[in-house]
């Protein structure tokens, strides 16, 4: 690894040093992580900055920045550097300092890129994202960007629906970054090339031109006398109606991230994440994240194995997470385990599989995954309290599996279960939500007697249910903050009056009102702008930490900023909409039919259930014929490669 | 495969061999704290495949202890820890794997059998280089007089356990001023004092010494003290 940058502005660091040791856990700032990577600025066409807009210990981990990193720099024309929120301490001493907005790689100025690509898994960066962009020196409207101002594009999850934040950002790109991400480089290099014609808009008009990648600017959004949209339509030619979601086909040609950041900070997850699917298509009516990441691709089993060993061996980390959206769904999830277990007992590497369903199953999976260890906790998530409910929401688990699952883990020596639940879903009544403690309480009493001991435990986590774009819960009335907390209130009590169970069941909730105003952010449209900034100017920062996280301004602000507009807070998040509304994303395309989303929005509230394609007949959510693609999976019949390992002994 | 029963923990026999390992932090990494610092090496002690042993128990720890580690933000030539191996190794090739492992500004300067004994025997003093950026030499050698003149010089420093005041005074056995540098022996005592305890009582009894810009704090060596002399041994040597 070279020690200093080369080439191209000067590394901001001489002057970012001073300040450091008046900020609060500085080594967050000073890059030189285990493979960081740093290119000599004048060698290479394409320069990108890549973020999650969060804190260094919650962006550093995120799997599609790492992602993109690795693609980005593996090609001798790109560099890719990455850049993290800085924290208000030192937000205040860069202003004072003059000091702006800095990647970590080699501490140049954001300002200086070719593209500053954010990373949205949730709508609550959108502030930060305006200090990352104010920071650098470059105008928060994208209007008012320079010929030589980076290009700023939004990614990941939250871009499904970029419209809140469509008059800062230049561009989003839907879906899975690895492909495009490289023509977008390639549009760039040739732009550049040929004398950067037309300017700026000029490359955007490129970028946007072959339906890829969405440039806000070049839409306009019409409203009907009542405040909900009229129409959305391109402005001028050649930019499509519709912009397409992008779908990797092929997981193992693409076996990222091989050689992940490991960080000297501490950060939210310390492990090696390797995914073993993307997609799923249980269908689980409230998941944007399964609706939107459709069809299932797997890797193989052999590919899995290796990206293990290497992971580990690049970065020293002990722990690795076999990641997906159900990880025990993978169709050799078995051997997987079984071979995993096998190759690293006695070693102390761990592994987990977490997003499990409530199988018995995935007992056994998880009894092959800590045979050396001890069996300490195990999570399900039902979601919902009551049969009704998870008809509902479409999570196929009954009552009677749930407690076969949790006897089974119990008695194999599990002593504490962890169940998630969701508060304030579609229909839900409070006996809905009441009924999670009996629930509770039958796991603890089944618990009991299969286990034979008293100091088993089990914790109920709730989440507060968000309506999300591209699910059939779009159209939803998003439950009211008041409505939530008395719900999880009556819950609590429930739990907390029977004197037999009460103190074998934990109970982790937090208050209504930020999922109110995620609800906002995840259905707004571009007026929601307006209350982004509001919030941002009057200090709104790291909206996804409690502690500055502040619902009092964010109404305030969406009060003044929504004055006149005949909408309000309620109109975007506890209304109900009609099947007739153009909605704010509906001309950016997830592949998902929306005659069958709507259909699958009136099944909910019939209470009726749809299976799973991967095992059933295709129930026709538009996703492979729309955007050509197919379900991938498994088994292959392959196996791991036998490894033999190496250590340093010597004379 | 074996089965362990959940309720009773894998035993690991004891070391079979310590090291002790002599680093460095250089650079930007003088900003890791002492827990960034234990969490990479254990992962670079993974990375060199150096053969730990474990301590035993539900969570096994490879073992390793750590003596005296300088404050975050402190550069440092001279930081001491020990390891405990599962299988007996050549110290050199210790040091070239460790190191090689380490991030970058996390050096490994050198590694020996440790010799049988207690740390705090060893180490029981440092000598320390502060740069102050812009602090005029007639500012600093005025202030380091008037500290030198001084029977106690008490200093308060919020601790874990609240603000606390103790003599900055006794512990410096040597305090040198340069161009815009001093350099400081200090001996370790209980409470420590540290190169900024003895920076805040510069400014307690010279007002005029303000740095501007923080100082920044080297540890240059460590060891056995010799008081008198103002000498300090390396441990082992």
């Amino acid at each position: 690894m070279t020690t200093t940058a080369t080439g191209g502005p000067a590394s901001l660091f001489p002057r970012l040093e001073p300040l450091l040791p008046r900020v609060s856990k500085p080594i967050q700032y000073v890059g030189g992580e285990l493979n960081s990577v740093m290119k000599d600025w004048d060698s290479v066409e394409v320069r990108w900055c890549l973020s999650y807009p969060d804190a260094y210990e919650v962006g550093l981990p995120n799997q599609g920045i790492a992602i993109l990193y690795e693609v980005l720099n593996e090609q001798d024309w790109i560099l890719a550097e990455r850049t993290y929120a800085v924290w208000p301490d030192l937000e205040a001493l860069m202003r004072e300092h003059g000091v702006p907005q800095f990647t970590l790689d080699s501490h140049r100025p954001v300002g200086e890129f070719d593209v500053f690509g954010l990373s949205f898994a949730t709508e609550l960066g959108y502030t930060n994202m305006l200090t990352e962009i104010d920071l650098a020196g470059v105008p928060i409207y994208a209007k008012d960007r320079r010929e030589h101002d980076p290009i700023v594009m939004a990614g990941g999850h939250a871009a499904f629906n970029p419209e809140p934040i469509a008059d800062f950002i230049d561009a989003a790109v839907l879906g899975d970054g690895e492909e495009i991400a490289l023509t977008i480089s390639q549009v760039i290099r040739e732009w550049k090339s040929a004398g950067r014609p037309g300017g700026r808009d000029g490359l955007l008009l490129r970028l946007a031109a072959g339906g890829g990648v969405y440039v806000p600017k070049f839409y306009d959004v019409d409203y009907l006398p009542d405040g909900r949209i009229h129409r959305v339509a391109p402005n001028r030619a050649g930019v499509p109606f519709r912009v397409s979601k992008h779908t990797l086909m092929d997981l193992d040609n693409w076996p990222y991230p091989k050689n992940p950041l490991v960080p000297l900070a501490e950060t939210v997850h310390e492990r090696y994440a390797v995914e073993i699917f993307r997609g799923c298509t249980r269908g689980c009516r409230f998941c944007q994240a399964g609706m939107i990441t459709r069809p299932v691709r797997e890797r193989s089993i052999d590919v899995i194995g290796e990206m293990v060993q290497r992971g580990i061996e690049a970065t020293g980390l002990e722990e690795v997470g076999l990641l997906s959206l159900s990880s025990s769904d993978h169709s050799e999830i078995a051997e997987i385990t079984r071979q995993l277990a096998d190759r690293y007992e006695g070693s102390n590497v761990s592994l987990s599989l977490p997003s499990t369903r409530v199988d018995a199953f995935n007992v056994d999976l998880a009894n092959e995954l800590s045979r050396n260890g001890r069996r300490s906790g195990l999570t399900f998530a039902p979601e919902g309290g009551t049969e009704r409910m998870r008809k509902v929401i479409n999570k196929m688990v009954s009552e009677d599996d749930l407690i076969r699952t949790v006897a089974t883990a119990y008695s194999q020596g599990w002593r504490q279960v962890k169940l998630y639940f969701m508060c304030g879903l579609p229909t839900e009544t409070d006996e809905d939500v009441v009924a999670i403690a009996d629930v509770a309480k039958r796991v603890i009493a089944t618990g009991r007697e299969a286990s034979g001991r008293r100091d088993i435990r089990c914790t109920v986590s709730i989440g507060g249910f968000v309506p999300k774009p591209h699910t059939p819960f779009q159209w939803a009335a998003q439950c009211d903050h008041e409505t939530v907390d008395s719900r999880l209130g009556k819950l609590r009590d429930a739990v907390r009056s029977d004197r037999h169970y009460a103190r074998a069941i934990g109970f982790r909730y937090h208050d209504g009102k930020p999922s109110i105003i995620e609800g906002l952010l995840s259905r707004g449209d571009r007026r929601v702008g307006t209350i982004i900034e509001a919030v941002w100017r009057d200090g709104g920062r790291f909206d996804g930490w409690s502690e500055h996280f502040s619902y009092e301004r964010w109404v305030s602000c969406a009060e003044r900023g929504l004055e006149g507009t005949g909408v309000d807070l309620d109109w975007y998040t506890t209304r109900e909409r009609e099947y007739a509304e153009v909605l704010p994303w509906d001309h950016l395309d997830a592949g998902l039919d929306r005659e069958w989303l709507w259909e699958d929005w009136q099944d909910a509230i019939d209470e009726v259930e749809v299976e799973d394609c991967r095992w059933t007949p295709c129930f026709e959510c538009g996703v492979c014929p729309e955007l050509d693609t197919t379900i991938q999976i498994g088994p292959t019949g392959r196996k791991l490669l036998p490894l033999t390992p190496v250590a340093v002994r010597g004379g | 495969m074996a089965q362990i029963s959940p309720t009773q923990p894998e035993q690991h026999p004891p070391p079979v061999q310590w090291l002790r390992v002599k680093y460095a932090k250089r650079g930007r990494a003088r900003f890791t704290s002492h827990r960034d610092f234990g969490r990479a090496f254990e992962r670079a002690l993974r990375r060199a495949a150096v053969p730990m042993a474990y301590s035993s128990g539900f969570s096994p720890h490879p073992r390793i202890s750590y003596a005296n580690a300088a404050p975050t933000g402190a550069a440092s030539e001279a930081e001491y820890l020990e390891i405990g191996l599962a299988a007996v190794c050549d110290p050199d090739r210790v040091r070239e794997a460790l190191d090689a492992a380490l991030p970058l500004g996390l050096d490994v300067v050198e590694v020996r059998v440790a010799a049988p004994g207690a740390w705090a025997d060893e180490l029981t003093g440092s000598r320390w280089q502060v740069d102050v950026p812009h602090v005029p030499a007639a500012v600093l050698h005025d202030a380091v007089n008037a500290f030198l003149a001084k029977d106690a010089v008490p200093v308060r420093r919020m601790t874990k356990n609240g603000m606390r005041e103790f003599d900055a005074r006794a512990a410096v056995i040597a305090l040198e001023a340069e161009d815009a540098r001093l350099i400081m022996t200090l001996a370790h005592q209980v409470p420590l004092v540290r190169p900024d305890d003895v920076l805040a009582g510069l400014r307690e009894t010279a007002p005029a010494f303000a740095p501007i810009d923080p100082p920044i704090l080297t540890r240059l060596i460590q060891g056995k003290l010799r008081p008198e002399a103002g000498e300090i041994t390396e441990p082992g040597r």
